[in-house]
């Protein structure tokens, strides 16, 4: 039966609050859903129950002591947080990285990003009862994790990107294990797109629900691979190339309607562009130091503090007082799995930031639930809160 | 781009167009930065959205900053963005504590909730937002975090033992 | 006491928890069967090797929890089954930052699960705040609810995480598996 206006039959207008405890909500959000029946005027959504106060942490932190923070921002990613920050402030420090630094940084926020979208692609279908996708993409998630820790020792906090260049040396042990997974990962993407993107009750909870055109996404700050769904090809590794996203070859996925099911179809491509980045990185990457030779934004390696005395000195002294960092203002942005992810930071001349604001593609993402779920189903709710990807501890900071 | 386009567009086209309302201009690392009056405030945001060699359609960030030695005590940064000509700008107005802001909601509805954070976490009004409350804390929060002299740790509550003593 | 005088007096007693729990506790057949040790080991065992916790993530060490609730570590193997409703669970995981905007939150889930329940803190956060002692975070699960087994670890990996779920079922068979009888239940008591 067609919705016109006869045949709704008028009730009470319910408001229902979902969360902060609901186990298909990504963790802490709280909607406060309007219904008429079982159709949404209005989902508002309240966010904050994850607000850890990062940013006044950071005004009080040195530079280098604000990476760890940053990977506890989105959590499921944590080298591009990583990325962000430390661009930032090189930009501020105007400093170049080496070229290995580089490939290394390329490499390592393609993996988060692949990392980022499995468990995306797996929360989501969990959600809407697709349980083995989850299994399967969590087996293959943890290939990409021990990559991660056979490269720096964490599993998800990795810290492991740090200004001026990385932490520790890309082994052949990590390329032989990225080849691996290079492997390895594209039959199981086949597997994943058997089983989902031909499945007629993933189609009918997908397929037109939460549709959003191009011009009202940009409107309202959507970015990355929900913004590119919508048929708007803006992404910030191919517009403005950092790092050497301008000499790898790759495509931007883009889709066409703007629904759950194109950002589905967008991350799902994504993932196969990231495998294409490494691939070429992990062949073009030359020999070479990892970190800039500025001993005074650079740690000294760790084997060296333990058996020599200047490097212990230097290490104490990295420690204890930080780097001064020219007085200014800077923007930087990169193109987070989830979209923008940009980080300004205004600096006084000091060791630590005067002020420090991350502009987190969760949040700005957040802003267009209500317009994608007014006039859908109850149901409807949970696809496109997924299909935004949402990381709570991202969105509050 | 080349830097040269990038300054005749960012630059001189809205200083010529908008002569006296522009306090300083300042190019650091390659971004322009306009420091602006108030009042120019929606008249520069709707020409920047509307000039079609501009096109800033892309609202990136509201955010706030704390001076809190010199008057007018705070500065809203915006940084817009245009996806088709892929320029970045930032524009900065000064406010006092107790004025207020008007919202660019109206011109990128995106501006809602990153409005609603600066007044959440600074105590800036946002004059014509459509729904301006506390985003990230709750409602019954006192003072405004992001203050310089709010403490980081907070005050002392039955939740947070190691706050400072509130006088 | 049933008189058997007033049937509606008597019926009206057996209706009420506290009457039947009453019952319960002076039956002297029960309280033989409660009294041999065996029996005791029997039920903390019974409790310890099907514990449900709560589908409920806060922050990071959410994600590890998924990690070690799926495929590799596989805490199905332990009987550990992850519940969406508090009211069928009995292992709360405070699973990262609480901030002081949640904590209500987190005490109402706590007020709704059925006894015996347990809460294992996982992670730096929830153990004592970890790395963000600022003006929103509470500063460990212990000022909002008890706690059984803290977790270290920021986030702990998944094998700690089943260290510690098997550290609080070491805990629940050394319990006095009737402790909860000895407390009285009903509305209003």
């Amino acid at each position: 039966m067609p919705d016109t206006k006869d045949n709704i039959i008028t009730t009470q207008e319910v408001t229902l609050h979902m969360g902060p405890q609901h186990p298909s909500t990504h963790g802490v959000l709280h909607l406060i859903l309007d219904l008429q029946g079982e159709r949404i005027i209005n989902a508002e959504a309240d966010i904050g129950y994850l607000h850890r106060g990062t940013e006044k942490l950071a005004e009080n932190l040195f530079y280098h002591q604000f990476v760890p923070y940053t990977d506890r921002l989105d959590y499921m990613c944590a080298m591009t947080n990583n990325l962000a920050y430390v661009q930032a402030v090189e930009k501020l420090l105007d400093i170049e990285i080496t070229e290995r630094a580089k490939y290394i940084r390329v490499i390592a926020s393609e993996l988060s990003r692949i990392a980022g979208h499995l468990l995306g692609v797996g929360a989501w279908a969990v959600d809407l009862g697709a349980m083995t996708i989850l299994l399967y993409a969590i087996r293959d998630r943890e290939i990409v994790l021990d990559i991660f820790e056979s490269l720096c020792g964490a599993r998800m906090t990795l810290s492991y990107l740090r200004v001026g260049g990385v932490r520790y040396d890309f082994t052949d042990k990590v390329k032989e294990a990225c080849n691996n997974l290079l492997e390895v990962l594209p039959k199981r993407l086949d597997e994943y797109e058997t089983i989902l993107t031909g499945n007629r009750i993933w189609i009918q909870r997908n397929k037109g629900v939460g549709v959003i055109s191009g011009e009202e996404a940009v409107a309202l700050g959507l970015s990355g691979p929900s913004l590119r769904a919508s048929g708007v090809k803006w992404d910030i590794r191919k517009d403005e190339p950092y790092l050497v996203y301008d000499r790898v070859d790759f495509d931007v996925p883009v889709g066409e309607n703007g629904d759950c099911f194109d950002r589905y179809l967008v991350r799902m491509a994504e993932m196969r562009q990231s495998m294409r980045i490494i691939k070429q990185c992990l062949r073009d990457m030359p020999e070479g130091p990892f970190n800039v030779d500025i001993p005074q934004i650079v740690p000294p390696k760790k084997p060296d503090v333990y058996s020599n005395m200047e490097a212990l000195i230097h290490h104490f002294k990295y420690v204890s007082t930080g780097f001064k960092v020219p007085k200014g203002e800077v923007y930087s942005a990169i193109e987070a799995p989830k979209g923008e992810l940009g980080v300004y930071i205004v600096s006084d001349g000091s060791e630590k930031p005067y002020r420090l604001k991350l502009r987190v593609p969760s949040f700005m993402n957040l802003q267009t639930v209500n317009h994608m779920s007014k006039g859908r189903y109850l149901a409807d709710i949970v696809a496109i809160v997924s299909s935004l990807d949402p990381v709570f501890g991202e969105c509050d900071k | 781009m080349t830097p040269v386009d990038r300054d005749e567009l960012l630059i001189k086209k809205i200083q010529s167009a908008f002569r006296h309302d522009i306090i300083e201009t300042t190019v650091f690392r390659g971004e322009v930065t306009h420091l602006i009056q108030m009042s120019a405030l929606r008249s520069i945001c709707t020409f920047l959205k509307t000039d079609p060699e501009i096109k800033m359609n892309f609202i990136s960030d509201v955010v706030g900053v704390d001076y809190n030695t010199e008057t007018p005590r705070f500065e809203v940064v915006y940084h817009f963005y245009s996806t088709s000509k892929k320029l970045r700008i930032r524009l900065k107005v000064k406010v006092n504590d107790g004025e207020t802001v008007p919202s660019i909601a109206g011109i990128w509805h995106g501006a809602d909730w990153p409005e609603r954070e600066v007044y959440d976490m600074f105590g800036i009004v946002f004059e014509g937002h459509p729904n301006l409350k506390r985003i990230y804390l709750p409602e019954d929060f006192e003072g405004f975090p992001l203050r310089k002299e709010y403490p980081v740790r907070g005050y002392k509550d039955r939740y947070n033992p190691y706050g400072v003593e509130k006088e | 006491m049933v008189t058997g005088k007033n049937p509606i007096e008597d019926s009206i007693f057996f209706t009420t928890l506290e009457s039947i729990a009453d019952v319960l506790r002076n039956n002297p057949v029960i309280n033989t069967i409660k009294e041999n040790t065996v029996t005791g080991d029997v039920v903390n065992w019974g409790r310890s090797s099907s514990l449900w916790p709560m589908t409920f993530g806060l922050a990071c060490c959410a994600i590890e929890m998924i990690a070690a609730a799926c495929s590799r570590y596989d805490l199905d193997r332990m009987g550990i089954v992850f519940r969406p409703s508090p009211r069928q669970s009995d292992v709360m995981v405070v699973a990262g930052t609480m901030t002081k905007k949640i904590a209500p939150a987190v005490k109402k889930l706590y007020d709704q699960m059925p006894e015996p329940r347990w809460v294992i803190a996982q992670g730096g956060c929830a153990s004592a705040g970890g790395p963000y002692n600022t003006y929103s975070v509470v500063q460990g699960t212990d000022l909002v609810v008890p706690v059984d087994v803290y977790v270290p670890g920021c986030p702990p990996r998944p094998d700690a995480l089943l260290f510690g779920f098997l550290q609080l079922m070491e805990k629940i068979k050394k319990e006095n598996p009737y402790i909860l009888d000895k407390r009285k239940i009903g509305v209003g008591k």
